[in-house]
């Protein structure tokens, strides 16, 4: 029993140091008597320069394996970090400063120079239905997200240059960290809002020939006279692109700024969170002006959005056809009385 | 004051990742948060070399610089640190850490960032040193105790290295003087802007 046993064991031995011990032999013969181990070993610096200069097979990132099942955590360093903070810190301000304190200074002297826009032919007392509740609805949930939207946006790009001199360091952390939840929160009735938007004034916002002779007629801002329009003139048309384009992208990289995790990593939210900031001061400079026309810069224009309800003369001086096609025939006011 | 760093000799670094295990137990890490990792580079390629990294507590520190509501510090030792009380969880900083060390438990509403967590090298925040508070917040304060981070303390080839820049410094550079090599101190041009002349 025991010596089969045992000249098995030998041959193994024997297979073992053949398949092992033979080549183990022959790189020892080839090796050179001092070895630096350092001679082929991967350096920082080199992997740096060829990150920097772009080399084909580095990738984005100074990365590697990681034993972890955070997969983020294999990036050991990534320099874009710096770009994006100077973006961040540097050209992101600017952007801010220049869109939303640019557009201000434009209303002001606009209004110096223009003044309120009246209704030339006076009140009529006749009133015409121009938006239903739904639509006022629909209007105002999106208005009323955006203002905080904006106000809570802003905050985290510059609040903390002005607020904190006025309440403290800890209040001020508090009040960003309702802003935070309010911005997470009410994006989704923005979105809501911004698709209801879309589905029910996108008929009416298609661009056509009407509108090129109202910007050349300069829509009766820079000009005197009153361009024909349907139910909206090309000043609201681009409004309304201006909010489903700006507010598509803002939802799209806000949804990447909830969920990094979707973006690709840190570098897709640093990529989306300049989308993010660039898109929302442009959109911020837009609505600004479009509160500006909406109240204080034209007679008659916000009673549409509070009571849905504008004056007839209103109606044919600003938006001629959209009277004249019959489209506010049925919804006059039976209880107004005609002026004439 | 010492300007305390973080030192990884690569060619010392076996990827045991004892480190990593035992930041996560000093200081009892939430679920899903590694404040230090192993990332071994050229994996399987001749060379290869694992770096030990976690927040390297940078000179003029990109985190801090971006924060929203000024929620970082640096302390007397050169060790920047934040309050939890005051973060927000935006994600800025980590978008501009160079080293990914800032990371966020997925507590906040649809399972979204909350107060961000990073390595606080052994020394707590803003709290109390050492008081129950401080502990549940950002784990032990070593560093209040007299003692160093825990990673380096423990290392079992002594590659991560954790102490006053000048210090570690002489040590690694004795340490390539005798064997006559070293790929470098990782991370430290980006960090601290200077690497250490070997």
């Amino acid at each position: 029993m025991r010596s089969p046993l045992r000249s098995l064991v030998a041959l193994l031995a024997v297979a073992m140091a053949l398949s092992f011990g033979t080549p183990a032999i022959a790189q020892q013969q080839q090796q050179p008597s001092s070895v630096n181990p350092t001679a082929s070993s991967v350096q920082e610096r080199q992997l740096m320069e060829a990150l920097r200069a772009g080399t084909p097979g580095t990738g984005t990132t100074l990365h590697g394996r990681i034993t972890i099942p955070d997969t983020n955590a294999s990036n050991l360093i990534q320099p874009q970090g710096q770009a994006w903070r100077s973006v961040h810190q540097g050209l992101m301000h600017w952007i801010a400063g220049i869109a939303i304190l640019g557009m201000l200074a434009v209303l002001v002297l606009f209004y110096m120079w223009r003044g309120k826009i009246r209704i030339e032919h006076g009140i009529s007392g006749i009133r015409v239905l121009r938006f239903s509740v739904f639509e006022r609805l629909v209007h105002w949930m999106v208005a009323g997200c955006f203002v905080i939207l904006g106000l809570s946006g802003l905050n985290v790009t510059v609040g903390k240059f002005l607020l904190p001199p006025l309440m403290g360091e800890d209040a001020f952390a508090a009040l960003a960290q309702w802003a935070k939840y309010a911005h997470n929160y009410l994006a989704w009735p923005f979105m809501l809002g911004l698709a209801f938007m879309f589905l029910m004034w996108v008929a009416h916002n298609i661009p056509g020939r009407i509108d090129i002779d109202w910007i050349r007629r300069g829509g009766g801002l820079v000009g005197g006279d009153h361009p024909p329009a349907r139910k909206f003139n090309a000043g609201q048309k681009g409004i309304f692109w201006a909010v489903i384009i700006g507010g598509s992208a803002l939802s799209l990289s806000g949804f990447y700024l909830l969920f990094p995790y979707y973006a690709g990593g840190v570098l897709g939210g640093q990529f989306w969170n300049m989308v993010h900031g660039v898109a929302g001061v442009l959109l911020i400079a837009v609505i600004l002006a479009h509160i500006y026309i909406g109240t204080v810069g034209m007679e008659g224009a916000s009673e549409a959005m509070t009571t849905g309800e504008v004056d007839l003369n209103w109606a044919k001086e600003h938006h001629s056809l959209w009277v004249d096609e019959g489209a506010v025939k049925a919804t006059i006011h039976p209880q107004a009385q005609p002026a004439e | 004051m010492a300007r305390m760093k973080f030192l990884c000799d690569a060619d010392r670094c076996i990827e045991c990742n004892a480190c990593v295990t035992a930041c996560k137990n000093e200081h009892d890490v939430p679920w899903g948060i590694n404040r230090r990792r192993v990332v071994t580079i050229n994996d399987g390629k001749p060379g290869e070399r694992s770096i030990s990294m976690a927040c390297m507590h940078c000179t003029d520190a990109p985190c801090a610089a971006v924060c929203p509501v000024n929620c970082f510090y640096t302390t007397a030792d050169a060790v920047v640190l934040h309050s939890k009380e005051l973060c927000i969880g935006c994600g800025y900083c980590f978008y501009a850490c160079p080293f990914g060390a800032p990371q966020y438990p997925r507590i906040g509403n649809f399972g979204s960032r909350g107060k961000m967590d990073k390595c606080t090298y052994c020394s707590g925040g803003p709290l109390a040193d050492n008081s129950a508070a401080e502990y549940a917040a950002y784990g032990a304060n070593r560093l209040a105790q007299g003692k160093l981070p825990l990673c380096a303390e423990m290392c079992s080839t002594k590659a991560l290295l954790a102490g006053d820049s000048d210090m570690i410094a002489t040590i690694y550079k004795e340490r390539v003087l005798k064997r006559g090599y070293g790929s470098g101190a990782w991370g430290w041009q980006t960090a601290y802007k200077e690497t250490i002349a070997t």
